[in-house]
């Protein structure tokens, strides 16, 4: 009849098949994973019930606010929300979209994150608490950045590309950008995706160490981790002496990586967490050393869902430039003629952002005002906390930091498996083995 | 006035923390380092145009991140020796382990021995000198500044090599990705007869070999790919 479409041979993979016969090359985008995956949507809040004693709606204490780097750091951080602003590089982002990020993250008592290219005056000078990142590439690192900064992260990988290098394509790579990165102009820049000095947890170690010594033992330590092998790989960024652990899923955004990289190599965040946090309990070191995870998360259920299952804080990418005004279908018009649709726009390497965000070309990135992108992103920010904080209230949590995995349930087998909470209505948890 | 540490009575820490509080004016402007015992992270994360003797062997990421100090070790280093140098010039008398002058942007790094692997990977605009032989993948990912050994030079050199100049007076093993031998023209001879008179070697640079990027991978092309 030839009426049938098949579910394996599927639109999409169709698409694909003709794509890669016409050009010879794989696809290369930016965003997350966007097909289906097991994730905080799967799991449910009980609330308070006659067992439990839930609190007033916005008018009791919910305290919000969670330290980072109390392990080794004497300069530890203090944020008023539990929501980060991930690590995106200038040169993926514009000038305009860091500050933008700075300001609204300060305005929220939140800390930013440089990114693969170093540190632009930019967004430290718009940036009251900057996390500094220390990459394979070693882009722009510079030890005044290194003293100036407030955090450092040591990113080993991340989640939408656990085992993979950075990519800006030529295109992106402006005077200013080829500057920073000590490259040529308009080349297709790979970073690395090796530390150039150290391999394995023992070199992590010393490598800590000497990051320690240049900044006087002042700056929390962050290790970040592509979600792949979480138990096994917490367990080695404890033992390396990472004040900090950040957990990055594989829904979690990237400004350019080929396609099949994002959809098919690392494990949802849902799955990592549960492991990420048993390592830390298993070394005693739960809330001491602080937890981030990060992708995919959205709205404050998410928040509150990552918490409960025993996260000090959530880091988001993909939201913020969403929040900025990333996709926004009043760009629907200039988005068709790139071939996308507002919502489905991801061709963030290309450098033609008609939001002005993943772009350096100066006429579409002078489209973002920083000042409002900051206030819009406050706006967000405030909002996933004011819901996060309703949930916790439901449960009886005078501190995001109280909800745990007993507030929780999950409406798959799947997610009760990889969250390790029981299926709705049951007291069923699948999976014997207690370690990831 | 020299100023004396030795580290089998005071801590590493205690060294760090003094080089890094020196006033901008200081007249402390020679430190020797007694008994380094291969400590890791020595002298590191300097700011400050002091000199620094260390008499014996160093551990790990010696010298990292040093800004206008003049650091020299009497003795081998360990991986990662000036990593991320800025500026200023660390001399090592022994040999160097991996990963010596690793992503640094500038200054002199002279290595009297042998260089282990990957020396000079990410460099970015440093000027290593190398007095006996590099190990392999040495150059790799090299951005920018010059690489220069007398002796050998190992396997899979300059792989994925940017605008870094490499020149090696002693053989080569295989090239790597994008790396090839390139013609040395004069300003290729003044280039390397000026670092060969700062690092003070007395080498005629008809005797070296130049190689650099074949630019073929600066573009991803399907066709390129390794
Ligand atoms: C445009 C863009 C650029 C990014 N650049 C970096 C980077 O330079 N370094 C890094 O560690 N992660 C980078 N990431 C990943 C984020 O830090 C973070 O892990 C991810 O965005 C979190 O998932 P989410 O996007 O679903 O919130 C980037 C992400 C995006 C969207």
């Amino acid at each position: 009849m030839g009426s049938r479409f098949s579910a394996t041979f599927d639109q999409h993979a169709l698409a694909e098949i003709r794509r890669a016969a016409a050009t010879g090359i794989y696809d290369i985008r930016g965003a997350g994973a966007k097909r289906h995956l097991p994730h905080f949507d799967d799991l449910l809040f009980l609330g308070a019930s006659i067992s439990r004693y839930p609190l007033e709606g916005y008018r009791e204490t919910c305290a919000t606010d969670v330290w980072l780097g109390t392990r080794h750091a004497s300069k530890p951080i203090h944020l008023k929300i539990p929501i980060t602003i991930a690590g995106m590089s200038f040169g993926s982002l514009s000038a305009q979209a860091k500050e933008a990020l700075g300001r609204g993250a300060s305005i929220a008592g939140t800390s930013t994150t440089t990114g693969d290219g170093g540190m632009t005056p930019e967004e430290r000078g718009h940036s009251s608490i900057l996390v500094y990142q220390y990459l394979p590439s070693r882009y722009g690192m510079n030890p005044d950045d290194l003293r100036r900064a407030d955090a450092i992260e040591i990113v080993v990988g991340q989640g939408a590309k656990p085992g993979g290098g950075g990519m800006l394509l030529g295109q992106k790579i402006s005077d200013r950008v080829a500057e920073m990165r000590n490259l040529p102009k308009g080349i297709d820049q790979r970073s690395a995706c090796r530390h150039p000095d150290w391999t394995g947890p023992d070199d992590l170690e010393i490598k800590i160490e000497e990051l320690r010594e240049i900044t006087n033992y002042e700056k929390p330590i962050y290790v970040k981790i592509g979600a792949t092998r979480p138990y096994y790989d917490v367990a080695l960024a404890v033992k390396s002496g990472a004040d900090v652990v950040v957990l990055d899923g594989m829904q979690g955004g990237t400004a350019a990586t080929q396609d099949v990289f994002i959809e098919h190599v690392g494990i949802p965040i849902l799955a990592a967490i549960r492991p990420a946090v048993q390592a830390l309990q298993d070394l005693g070191q739960h809330r001491k050393i602080q937890l981030i995870v990060s992708g995919g998360i959205r709205n404050g259920a998410d928040v509150a869902k990552a918490l409960a299952l025993g996260a000090d804080a959530v880091s988001i990418g993909t939201a913020a430039l969403v929040a900025l005004g990333d996709n926004d279908p009043a760009y629907e018009a200039e988005y068709q003629a790139l071939g996308a649709t507002a919502g489905a726009y991801d061709d963030w390497q290309e450098g033609r952002d008609p939001a002005g965000i993943t772009t350096q070309d100066p006429v579409l990135a002078a489209r973002l005002d920083p000042v409002a992108g900051g206030r819009r992103l406050a706006n967000y920010l405030s909002v996933l906390t004011l819901e996060a904080q309703t949930i916790a209230r439901a449960c009886g949590k005078s501190h995001l930091h109280n909800l745990e995995p007993e507030d929780l349930v999950a409406l798959t087998i799947e997610a009760a498996a990889m969250a390790r909470v029981p299926l709705a209505g049951t007291n069923w948890i699948p999976g014997a083995n207690p370690i990831g | 006035m020299t100023r004396v540490v030795d580290l089998q009575v005071s801590s590493r820490r205690t060294l760090n923390q003094a080089l890094h509080d020196l006033p901008d004016q200081t007249n402390e402007t020679h430190w020797t380092v007694r008994n380094p015992g291969g400590q890791h992270a020595l002298a590191v994360g300097i700011d400050a145009p002091i000199t620094v003797t260390i008499e014996g062997h160093a551990g790990y990421y010696c010298a990292g991140m040093n800004k206008h100090a003049r650091i020299e070790i009497h003795g081998n280093a360990g991986v990662g020796v000036a990593e991320n140098m800025m500026s200023g010039r660390v001399h090592v008398r022994g040999d160097a382990s991996q990963a010596a002058g690793a992503t640094a942007h500038g200054g002199l790094l002279i290595i009297d021995g042998n260089a282990s692997a990957r020396c000079g990977i990410s460099m970015k605009g440093v000027r290593i000198v190398v007095k006996g032989s590099i190990g392999p993948m040495s150059a790799f990912m090299a951005q920018s500044g010059t690489l220069v050994a007398l002796g050998d030079a190992g396997d899979a050199l300059g792989d994925s090599i940017y605008e870094a100049h490499i020149y090696v007076r002693g053989r080569t093993g295989t090239l790597g990705a994008d790396c090839c031998e390139k013609p040395m023209r004069a300003e290729h001879h003044a280039e390397l007869r000026a670092l060969l008179d700062e690092a003070g070697v007395d080498e005629d640079t008809r005797y070296f070999r130049r190689y650099g990027s074949a630019r073929q991978l600066y573009n991803f092309h399907v066709d390129n790919a390794y």
